[in-house]
């Protein structure tokens, strides 16, 4: 029988999966790939939650689509960003990106 | 959903087996091709577990927009920054570990009080869902669902204007392509490849 519990269990390692990339990782298209891995994670719960707290009105899924448009779009504009920072500065590695410091 | 209990209990093992184990390799493995791949492969996987949980559309929607659209945006933008990172030192660094126990405890912490919430659990009823995500969308949803479009919209014209040239550089004598992006220089064990295969 799957239960509510499992599928949180299975959302909530993959969040703690994506934080340790997105904290860890240089490369800038790393930590967006993480930031995709955080953003699914977000979505099961809010399928899972759909499913079993909100069978009738299923809004779970309605936040879902919006979460997943809003990802597509952070994805287009945050790659972008890193081609134009790979023009400026001819590197990717994320501890050299510290053009607002100081 | 119409599966018997075994089959859906045995296929959620497997894929979140699929997207844990993905999303392992997406973050830890070193080059960023197979990073990209295996994240497809995480939100194929992502998609199976919507389908088990009975949001069809959704599952469709995940297919369609991240594997088909993100994951490959992903993989140009690997294409187009062709730089390899230096290494860092051998060895565990201390930014790994104090981030790796900082993500042990928020797992922890979650596990602990997903346990300890009372979820007022309903049985779920396995409906059409495209019809009813429809009548939302146009009904109470509706407002919402324009600003989604703006946003897509803004996020476009934005990712251009990004993304574009603001000038073309004049071509130095002697000196690289002036369009060219740089790349990095061809390692020597290529080059044994290329040669051993001629």
């Amino acid at each position: 029988m799957l239960t509510l519990n499992a599928f949180l269990l299975v959302g909530a390692a993959l969040f703690c999966i994506g934080f340790y990339g997105l904290v860890t990782s240089r490369n800038a298209v790393r930590v967006l790939m993480s930031i995709e891995l955080l953003l699914n994670a977000v979505n099961i719960n809010l399928i899972a939650f759909s499913n079993f707290l909100d069978p009738i009105n299923i809004r779970g899924q309605l936040f879902a689509i919006f979460v997943i448009s809003v990802a597509a779009a952070e994805a287009a504009v945050g790659l972008a960003i890193v081609l134009a920072i790979y023009r400026n500065r001819d590197t990717i590695d994320m501890d050299n990106f510290n053009l607002l410091k100081w | 959903m119409g599966l018997s209990e075994g089959v859906q209990v045995v296929s959620f093992l497997i894929l979140s087996a699929m997207v844990l184990g993905g999303a392992v390799g997406v973050v830890l493995l070193r080059s960023m091709v197979h990073s990209a791949f295996l994240l497809g492969f995480v939100f194929v996987g992502v998609a199976g577990l919507y389908v088990l949980l009975n949001a069809d559309f959704v599952a469709a929607a995940q297919v369609l927009i991240y594997v088909g659209a993100v994951n490959v945006l992903i993989l140009f933008a690997i294409m187009l920054v062709n730089k390899r990172i230096p290494p860092s030192k051998p060895g565990i660094s201390a930014r790994n570990s104090i981030t790796g126990i900082v993500c042990l405890g928020l797992f922890a912490l979650l596990a602990v009080s997903i346990y300890q919430v009372p979820w007022n659990i309903q049985t779920p009823i396995p409906m059409n869902t495209v019809i009813e995500i429809g009548k939302r969308f146009f009904s109470e949803f509706l407002l919402p669902f324009e600003i989604v479009s703006v946003l897509l919209l803004l996020a476009m014209v934005g990712a251009i204007i990004l993304a574009q040239r603001e000038f073309i550089p004049d071509r130095v004598a002697g000196g690289p392509e002036p369009l060219a992006l740089p790349e990095r220089p061809r390692e020597e064990e290529d080059e044994a490849v290329t040669i051993a295969k001629r």
